[in-house]
């Protein structure tokens, strides 16, 4: 009995931790303007980042090489918005508020994959001219 | 039987622990965060330890099992230590660094004498059972000894990312841990509670520790208002 008490206050626990870890990812992230040669490399360019958005810019930014240890991050966050797209479609119909809430979240994940892709770009770009720099 | 993925994740462990470390110094926050560094330099310890153990013993000897539990209990009262000292940085403005103190003394003595009569009543018949309660149990205290400084985090406005960050991962860290062994309380044969969530739970806390070091900057800044979920922004 003690051990099922202990079990689902875990779970609970775990999942608001791991929402609040989340979100002040993405807080972090949110302050970071984008660089032109990202909007370029995904076509965003006038119009905001959104949801849908998240799966594309995942799959760009593992073709760069990994920059600065933002493995863990991209995985978390890739993670929590999952856990997002499993809300999404019930609760557009039992809850518009929360859909509301939820697509919002998912589009800044979208836009924390976008900044994390602008350092991966930044990164290999610095890496390859320092390259030139030294063969010449 | 051991596997590559075993011992790969016994190796990773160690260089994430280590890694901790290196960045704390790396950024000039070693004695800044001082038990979160002592408590990785234990754990790093303890993993060389139990692949000692491992290796002079075996896997299933009774050695192995009393080295690997008591040394994660120990640990869990060294994480105390770790909590104690955020909560210190949480309300080191409201200087009440004296009662946190006594509190946490109090609090460390009264779990290291239960714990110490439980082991007692049990020393003739350590089963696994009883490791995994007590070691649930410590996760638990844990977990809401963690709870308790995310609630002053919020209610005091805390802005510093990197505290922030640090609380929460080992909130996360408190409460799989704790999960895991209540499962394994439950239901003692499911197999991955032993083998897989262990290993992977054990190893999030010094990732996620040495992103925040390495990644976030002492000054970064956080409104907590953001990290509350509501349903209009």
């Amino acid at each position: 009995m003690m051990a099922a008490l202990i079990f689902v206050i875990s779970v609970v626990a775990l999942l608001q931790f791991f929402l609040s870890y989340c979100r002040s990812l993405i807080a972090a992230s949110s302050r970071i303007e984008l660089s032109e040669s990202v909007r370029e490399v995904t076509g965003i360019e006038d119009h905001k980042v959104t949801a849908d958005d998240f799966q594309r810019l995942h799959q760009l930014v593992h073709l760069c090489p990994e920059s600065g240890g933002d493995a863990m991050s991209l995985r978390a966050i890739g993670t929590y918005y999952g856990m997002l797209g499993m809300l999404h479609t019930p609760l557009r119909g039992l809850a518009p508020a929360a859909a509301g809430w939820v697509d919002r979240e998912r589009a800044s994940c979208s836009y924390f994959a976008a900044v994390a892709l602008d350092a991966r770009i930044s990164r290999t770009r610095l890496l390859l001219e320092e390259q030139s720099s030294n063969q010449l | 039987m051991l596997g590559p993925v075993d011992y790969a994740l016994w190796g990773m462990s160690f260089c994430l622990e280590v890694g901790v470390v290196v960045c704390s110094i790396a950024r000039k926050e070693f004695f800044r965060y001082i038990t979160l560094n002592l408590y990785m330099l234990a754990a790093a310890s303890a993993t060389v330890g139990h692949y000692f153990f491992f290796e002079r013993f075996g896997l299933t000897s009774l050695e192995y099992f009393y080295f690997y539990y008591y040394s994660d209990a120990v640990l869990t009262i060294l994480l105390y230590f770790c909590i104690i000292q955020l909560y210190q940085h949480i309300f080191e403005e409201m200087g009440v660094n004296t009662h946190i103190r006594g509190a946490a003394l109090l609090l460390l003595v009264g779990t290291a004498w239960v714990s110490f009569m439980m082991v007692r009543q049990h020393e003739n018949h350590m089963t696994e059972r009883f490791v995994v309660e007590l070691s649930q149990n410590l996760y638990f205290v844990g977990l809401v000894l963690t709870y308790v400084l995310w609630g002053a985090v919020m209610k005091l406005r805390e802005t510093r990312t990197r505290i922030i960050q640090l609380v929460l991962s080992l909130g996360i860290y408190f409460s799989a841990y704790s999960a895991t062994y209540a499962l394994r309380n439950l239901f003692p044969h499911l197999e991955f509670t032993r083998t897989i969530l262990p290993p992977l739970v054990g190893t999030w806390l010094p990732v996620a520790w040495s992103y925040t070091m390495w990644k976030v900057p002492a000054e970064a800044r956080l409104a907590t208002a953001r990290l509350a979920a509501t349903f209009s922004r």
